[in-house]
C-alpha cells in the first residue's frame, strides 16, 4: 500500500507509539485488502466498551495516549451510568466500566454509549461519505439505507482510524464491492419484527456476499430497516445490502451483473425464527438496536391501549440512547409510569444484568442469535413489538 | 515424513508450531468462544465444547461483532489463545486486527482440503507466508 511521507512518518514511529499502533493496524488491513492507499474518514464509530464484551482486553485502550482526529462515537457500556447500582451491577464491574470509559474518554471520544449514532443527529454521515464504523448493525444501516461508505471494521480498527482520521481504500468503500452478489427473494408481506426474522436468514446463507432484497409489496420504514441491518449482522458477515426499490443504491436500475445465486424466502422460514421456546418468558427486552423516537412513542402507544392503566407484570425493558430518551421525556415518564424500565448506554446483549433471565421475549433478531450466546444459553422468542407489550400484561 | 509446505498470505508475524484444529465452519469469536478457557460454547459450531488454546486453528474466518478481535486479545492475555491461525478463505478484519494486536502468527488464502489434516503437527510461518504440514 502506498503511504504518503507524512504517514510513513507516523508508521515509524515519528508521532508517537499511539498513532504508530494505530497506522500498523490500518497498514495491514490495506496491504491484505490490496488497498492502493488509505483516504480520509468523516466519522468513527467505536466498539469494544462493555467491560463484559471487551473483558481484560481494556489494557490495550489503556495503553493509548493520545487524542481521536475525527468524530468519534462509543458503543453501547456495560450499565447505564446513573442506573447501574439498581441495575444489580457489581462495585467491581461498575469499576472497571468506568476505567473502560475514561481511557475512551482520554482519547478525546464522546462518551455517549450508543449502537444508533447514526440517530443522534451530531453524526449524520451522508450518502458517499467515507466513514470508519464498527458494530455490525451500524454499519449494514449506514452502508445501506443512509449509502455512506464503510467497511465492517474490527473495534480496533475503528479505533485506529479515529486517531490517524484515515482508512485503507478497499472493500466497501469501492463502487464495484458494492454491487450484489446474491439475490433474495421474499413471497410474503412483511412487518415490524418479520424484517429481524429475514435478515437473520439472509445473514447466514450471505456470509460475506452482499445480498439484493427483493420484497414482493412491503415498503420497510426506518425502524424496520435498523431491525434488518442488525439481524444481518448477527448472522453473516457482509457489511451491506441492498431491498431493490428502497435503499438508495437500488433505485431504478441495478447492476445484477455478479449475481451468482438466488434463493428465496417464504412465509414458512420467517415463521421457524419464531419457533416457540416452549416455557413462559420471565422477561421482554425491546431496544436492541438501541429505540429510536419513533420506537419509543410506538410503544408508549401500545401501553396506553394495552395497559388501560395498569402495571406491566413481567420485567420489562426498554433500551435506547440517552440522547433519545431526553428528547422524549414526557413518552418516557409515561412509558415508566407503566413499570416499564427504560435502560440509557448499555443494552440487555452488553450487560451482566440480565443473565439469570432463562426465557426472554424480544422483537430483535438480532438477540435472538446474540442472547443464547452471550447470556448463558437463554431461550428467545422473538415477536412483533405489539406482541411483546401484549404479553407484559399476562 | 514428507513436509508439504502451502504458500498464502501474511497476516500477522511470527512463528508456530503445533497440533491441528479444522473448522469447517467460521467463528463468531464473540459469543461462540470463552475467552478464559478458549473453549468453543456455541452448541451450533462444529467445534462445539472444543478448545482453540495452544492449537494451529484453521478455519475459513470470523464473524459476527467485531469485538471479536478484543476476544482474540483477551485469549492471548490468559494464555489461551491459538498458536497461530490458517485461514483458507481471505481473512477477514476481525481476525486480522485480533492476530495483530494480540501478536498471534496467521497467514490467510491457503488452500487446503480440511480432510487431510488429522491431528498433526502444523508449523504456521506468518513472517513469510507459509504453512508446512507434518
Amino acid at each position: 500500500m502506498y503511504l504518503t511521507r507524512e504517514e510513513e512518518r507516523i508508521y515509524e514511529g515519528e508521532a508517537g507509539w499511539t498513532k504508530k499502533k494505530a497506522m500498523e493496524i490500518l497498514v495491514a488491513i490495506g496491504d491484505l485488502n490490496e488497498a492502493p492507499g488509505l483516504i480520509p474518514v468523516e466519522s468513527a464509530h467505536v466498539s469494544g466498551v462493555s467491560y463484559k464484551t471487551i473483558g481484560d482486553a481494556f489494557v490495550f485502550i489503556e495503553n493509548l495516549d493520545d487524542r481521536v482526529v475525527v468524530d468519534t462515537t462509543l458503543n453501547p457500556m456495560g450499565m447505564d451510568r446513573s442506573l447501574w447500582s439498581d441495575m444489580g451491577i457489581t462495585k467491581e464491574f461498575a469499576e472497571r466500566q468506568n476505567r473502560v470509559l475514561a481511557a475512551y474518554s482520554r482519547l478525546g471520544i464522546s462518551p455517549e454509549c450508543t449502537c444508533v449514532p447514526y440517530l443522534l443527529g451530531s453524526v449524520r454521515p451522508e450518502r458517499g461519505s467515507h466513514i470508519a464504523w464498527a458494530e455490525s448493525s451500524a454499519v449494514l444501516f449506514a452502508n445501506s439505507v443512509i449509502g455512506a461508505r464503510t467497511n465492517m471494521e474490527g473495534a480496533p480498527s475503528a479505533l485506529a482510524a479515529a486517531l490517524i482520521g484515515k482508512t485503507p481504500l478497499y472493500g466497501l468503500h469501492l463502487d464495484d464491492k458494492r454491487l450484489p452478489r446474491m439475490r433474495v427473494r421474499v413471497d410474503c408481506a412483511l412487518t415490524d419484527a418479520d424484517y429481524g426474522a429475514l435478515g437473520y436468514l439472509i445473514g447466514d446463507v450471505a456470509e460475506d456476499r452482499v445480498p439484493l432484497i427483493e420484497l414482493s409489496g412491503s415498503q420497510p420504514d426506518g425502524d424496520e430497516l435498523k431491525h434488518l441491518s442488525a439481524a444481518i449482522g448477527a448472522t453473516g458477515a457482509v457489511g451491506m445490502y441492498h431491498v431493490k426499490g428502497v435503499t438508495p443504491e437500488a433505485i431504478g436500475d441495478v447492476d445484477e451483473s455478479y449475481i451468482e445465486e438466488e434463493i428465496e424466502i417464504e412465509r414458512h422460514d420467517l415463521d421457524g425464527v419464531y419457533e416457540n421456546c416452549n416455557n413462559e418468558p420471565e422477561v421482554i427486552a425491546i431496544g436492541c438496536p438501541h429505540c429510536s423516537h419513533s420506537e419509543l412513542k410506538q410503544i408508549c402507544r401500545y401501553l396506553r391501549s394495552e395497559g388501560g392503566g395498569e402495571k406491566v407484570r413481567k420485567d420489562v425493558f426498554v433500551f435506547t440512547a440517552r440522547r433519545i430518551r431526553d428528547r422524549l421525556r414526557a413518552e418516557v415518564r409515561e412509558i415508566e409510569r407503566y413499570g416499564v424500565k427504560v435502560i440509557c448506554d448499555t443494552c440487555y446483549v452488553v450487560s451482566p444484568a440480565f443473565e439469570h433471565y432463562r426465557s426472554l421475549l424480544t422483537n430483535s433478531g438480532k438477540m435472538k442469535r446474540y442472547v443464547p450466546l452471550i447470556c448463558a444459553g437463554a431461550c428467545v422468542q422473538l415477536c412483533s413489538t405489539e406482541e411483546c407489550i401484549k404479553a407484559a400484561f399476562v | 515424513m514428507e513436509v508439504v509446505r502451502i504458500p498464502g498470505r501474511i497476516v500477522s508475524k511470527g512463528v508456530a508450531t503445533g497440533p491441528a484444529l479444522v473448522s469447517r465452519q467460521r467463528i463468531s469469536f464473540l459469543g461462540a468462544v470463552d475467552p478464559k478457557t478458549g473453549v468453543i460454547v456455541d452448541r451450533s459450531h462444529d467445534l462445539y465444547g472444543q478448545s482453540i488454546s495452544n492449537r494451529i486453528l484453521i478455519f475459513p474466518g470470523g464473524k459476527g461483532s467485531t469485538v471479536g478481535s478484543y476476544v482474540i486479545y483477551q485469549l492471548k492475555l490468559h494464555a489461551k489463545s491459538p498458536l497461530a491461525m490458517v485461514i483458507t478463505n481471505r481473512v477477514d478484519t476481525m481476525v486480522a486486527v485480533g492476530a495483530i494486536i494480540a501478536e498471534i502468527p496467521a497467514v490467510e488464502s491457503i488452500e487446503l482440503n480440511p480432510d487431510r489434516i488429522r491431528n498433526e503437527e502444523v508449523l504456521v510461518n506468518g513472517t513469510e507466508g507459509y504453512i508446512e504440514l507434518r
